[in-house]
């Protein structure tokens, strides 16, 4: 019954950091889950984050783990898996390292369709510098650095992604932890870049300054934001007001995967 | 309905109150910061606790 996520995790690591009621660590037991599933070898596997709370998830776990600069996962992880094709390479990261500091890595690594699962822990805000709003922080919501609402329109990092050419991308929440792990399996399955968006709670830097007066408050209201994509198919435009879908929302298997594209260009140079 | 086991794991619980709230048997209970478990017989084993909770600190096992 009860998981052995243990395994998993490097010795005398618990407790982490993530405060108390961060997504984070359902996220973190959700790519556990999925790793056991696909049955990854641990040390033919690299787990590349860049700087942030959503990144200091690769500490964690006992996998072969690359903690970049920040916002440069997808970068490295491009490197990994260019250097080592036979690697199952999975990028972790926030949504200030993944669409802000790191936006244009993150475009470039899905329109290039290169064989990686992207997870990419959408809590609305800079966790771990003090609260500045991200480009997913929703119009007119306090964060540090915009006291009286963010004017800013947001990203949504599922279209972004779709729009850059990633093959497969799905978002979940993090009040859905059996979807977590399902669409996380998916991604790694799938050959091509995977971005899974998990849209999480941070109640620390957001939740109070947004009037969620507790972790729970924030984890029911991803509940009824979230609507499954075949239910939205029923539902009117007023309906979906304010709602995000999730589920998988694009695949595309046709796409030549660029590692494969790349040992073409090798063979033409070698004069095969 | 024979109940189940929670263990909880007191190091690395921090008292989000996660698994207390999302409990459908109300088989949970907050000791101010820390998860406790008073009516384990209540448990039907639907893992919501232990897939919810952040911080790896409770396990359900099967008795």
């Amino acid at each position: 019954m009860a998981y052995d996520y243990e395994k998993s995790i490097r010795p005398g690591k618990l407790p982490h950091i993530w405060c108390p009621g961060c997504g984070h660590g359902i996220v973190m037991k959700g790519l556990i889950r999925a790793m056991d599933t696909c049955e990854l070898d641990r040390k033919n596997t690299a787990i590349v984050s860049g700087i942030g709370c959503a990144s200091r998830l690769p500490g964690y776990l006992d996998a072969c783990t690359l903690h970049t600069a920040h916002g440069r996962a997808a970068a490295f992880a491009t490197g990994v898996k260019m250097a080592k094709p036979e690697m199952n390479v999975i990028c972790c990261g926030g949504d200030g390292d993944g669409t802000a500091i790191g936006g244009n890595h993150f475009i470039h690594a899905c329109r290039r369709n290169i064989d990686m699962t992207y997870v990419l822990m959408n809590n609305y805000i800079y966790g771990m510098t003090g609260g500045q709003f991200s480009p997913c922080t929703p119009t007119g919501h306090n964060a540090s650095t915009t006291p009286y609402g963010n004017p800013d329109p947001i990203f949504d990092i599922s279209k972004l992604a779709i729009g850059s050419g990633a093959t497969f991308v799905a978002r979940t929440t993090a009040a859905h932890p059996r979807e977590i792990d399902k669409l996380i399996t998916q991604g790694i399955q799938h050959k091509g870049m995977a971005v899974i968006e998990v849209i999480d709670d941070c109640p620390t830097t957001y939740g109070r300054r947004n009037k969620f007066r507790s972790v729970v408050d924030m984890m029911k209201r991803l509940k009824t934001e979230a609507v499954p994509v075949k239910a939205a198919a029923k539902m009117t435009a007023e309906q979906l007001e304010g709602k995000f879908l999730t589920g998988i929302l694009f695949q595309d298997t046709e796409k030549p995967e660029y590692c494969d594209q790349y040992a073409e260009v090798i063979k033409k140079a070698q004069g095969a | 309905m024979s109940g189940a086991r929670l263990e909880v794991i007191e190091r690395n619980c921090k008292g989000c109150s996660i698994c207390v709230e999302f409990c459908p048997k109300n088989v949970l209970e907050m000791d101010v910061f820390l998860v406790t478990v008073p009516r384990p017989e209540d448990c039907i084993k639907c893992m919501q606790c232990e897939l919810l909770c952040p911080d790896f600190a409770i396990k359900v096992h099967d008795e």
